[in-house]
């Protein structure tokens, strides 16, 4: 029991939800979404400061549950100083990771990101783990996209 | 720790023969069923009523000559006398079958409301489920009525005598929850109705979370409207009951167009039957209200005083223990609760605490409770609720508190 639970709530995601990185809001942002799971309640505003075709920084602020608050965090790391073409390959494999039906044959080929792995034996929780990869997906996406998106 | 000395006499060990679903483990723990808000177990009463009337009786009602269709249409009528029975309706005609409390309201804002005109005023409280909220945000939409809400306190209690001052000559109607399904609160729903009458408006009340746990009789009430929903009654889902007084059903009308519900049809009009059937368009949910009939008979064989009386010491018993977890805050403290705990517990998001719990077989709710305003209200975006009902034992809250424990060793 305990060693299932801590598959999902691993030391390092349990640290991102204690201290998340990046938390604060970014008066120069480029590009502000704002994600919603209504479900549970869970919303999120993720900031991007694109220059050049990279993005230079990445932050966020909001409320949730451990799952997606440390995936938040774990997203304003990964992201930080790549390009969107670079953030755009990311994002597909999150959602692979997460959300396809066979599992990933290495979850740790995407280095920290690999933790979040553990939500797949938990199907009410990949939600919360894909809020802020949603987001970011907005964010990246044309500049007449929508400025808020919703998990449902 | 050990229970408390018992007052009642409860047997819940039998009761919970009853309810064969309760007699299993998840994860490799006894599941501890604590989310009876969101709905019931069912009874071997209920399930073999189901599955008799499927194997024996199965036909359409109303139509049909032949001996099954005779015997499903006495019943299906039979269940709505025990509907009646159970609310002490004066009449059966007053009984219309639903799918459910937000099928009833929707009902009534669509068919009662067809009447409102625009700046007519519908009032609620401000612990209304999403069901007695957006049905008259959609009837607002259509014609323009106002809705104002009864306010409350920060231990969840309705200023009850703010109602006389929120009536104005516009007021058409008080819609409000006999008991809150997030906050457990019992309103004073008589006092609401009789203020409210003074002043000759109407009320519905949502008893979706009162009839579980507590006798109603709508003639003592003098309620206008009364509705619930039988899945939170160890009933089927998608049945339910709204209750109407006579008169006020006869003015109404109907609410969908079918069969069922005409008296004549012609290309160039039809005329209408009288209540209920003129809002019971198309073939209902028969064994569903088998079910319920066979869940109300069920109840009808236990003593609910001491079934009332055995949930406020689960209740209570839970309220104290909760109040021994570090850090958790008890969400709704109305002295008049039913036995439902809504809680939070600082550094613990409700979605991972219900995440947690259920590896530990607690099965408790997590979430808005579909009331978003209660939530707003007190600030969080969620609590965790577990809620209780007459089959529930002291050592199901023992599995939760120690389910609680160990979400705090694993997350603060």
């Amino acid at each position: 029991m305990e060693q299932e639970l801590r598959d999902l709530y691993q030391e390092l995601i349990l640290d991102h939800k204690r201290r998340p990185r990046n938390f604060r809001e970014m008066a120069d942002a480029t590009r502000t979404v704002e994600g919603h799971n209504p479900l549970c309640g869970d919303h999120l505003r993720l900031f991007v400061k694109r220059e050049a075709g990279r993005i230079v920084d990445v932050s966020f602020v909001g409320e949730g549950c451990a799952i997606s608050t440390a995936s938040a965090s774990l997203l304003t790391e990964a992201l930080k100083g790549k390009t969107v073409e670079e953030a755009e390959a990311l994002l597909g494999q999150m959602v692979e990771l997460l959300t396809a039906s066979e599992a990933p044959p290495d979850p740790m080929a995407l280095g920290k990101l690999g933790v979040l792995a553990g939500v797949r034996d938990y199907p009410s929780r990949v939600k919360c783990a894909m809020l802020p990869w949603r987001t970011l997906e907005a964010a990246l996406s044309n500049d007449d996209a929508p400025t808020a998106i919703s998990t449902e | 720790m050990n229970a408390p000395q018992r007052v009642t006499t409860w047997d819940v060990e039998a009761v919970r023969a009853d309810f064969p679903i309760l007699a299993q483990t998840v994860h490799g723990k006894p599941l501890a069923y604590l989310d009876n808000a969101a709905t019931t177990q069912k009874p071997n009463a209920v399930i073999d009523a189901i599955a008799h009337f499927y194997r024996h009786d199965n036909a359409n009602i109303h139509r049909g000559v032949h001996a099954l269709a005779e015997r499903a249409t006495i019943a299906y009528e039979a269940a709505r006398e025990a509907a009646r029975r159970f609310l002490n309706a004066r009449s059966a005609n007053e009984i219309v079958f639903v799918r459910g409390t937000t099928e009833a309201i929707n009902l009534v804002a669509t068919s009662f409301g067809a009447r409102f005109q625009p700046g007519d005023e519908v009032i609620v409280s401000a612990m209304e489920h999403h069901a007695n909220i957006v049905p008259w945000q959609l009837l607002q939409a259509r014609t323009g009525i106002v809705l104002k809400v009864i306010p409350m306190d920060e231990s969840g209690v309705l200023y009850s005598e703010e109602l006389a001052a929120l009536i104005t000559p516009r007021t058409r109607l008080v819609a409000v929850t006999h008991v809150s399904n997030a906050l457990g609160t019992i309103n004073p729903v008589a006092e609401l109705i009789a203020i409210a009458h003074q002043h000759g408006v109407p009320v519905l009340v949502d008893g979706a979370q009162a009839v579980p746990h507590m006798p109603v009789d709508v003639q003592a009430l003098d309620a206008d409207f009364y509705c619930f929903s039988g899945h939170k009654l160890f009933s089927p889902t998608g049945i339910g009951v709204l209750y109407g007084k006579a008169e006020l059903l006869e003015s109404m009308p109907p609410y969908q167009g079918g069969g069922d519900m005409i008296r004549t049809v012609s290309f160039e009009k039809s005329t209408f039957a009288p209540p209920p059937q003129r809002f019971e368009a198309g073939t209902p949910h028969i064994a569903g209200a088998i079910g319920l009939k066979a869940a109300i008979e069920y109840l009808e064989r236990l003593d609910r005083l001491a079934a009332l009386r055995y949930e406020q010491e689960l209740l209570t018993y839970a309220t104290e223990r909760l109040q021994t977890v570090p850090g958790l805050k008890i969400v709704g403290s109305a002295p008049e609760k039913a036995a439902v705990v809504s809680f939070t517990i600082d550094g613990i998001h409700p979605h991972d605490l219900g995440t947690i719990v259920d590896r530990y077989g607690v099965a408790i709710r997590v979430g808005h409770h579909c009331a978003m305003p209660v939530m707003t209200f007190f600030g969080v975006p969620a609590t965790a609720r577990a809620s209780f009902a007459f089959y529930n034992t002291f050592a199901e809250i023992d599995q939760l508190i120690d389910a609680l424990q160990r979400a705090r060793d694993l997350l603060v």
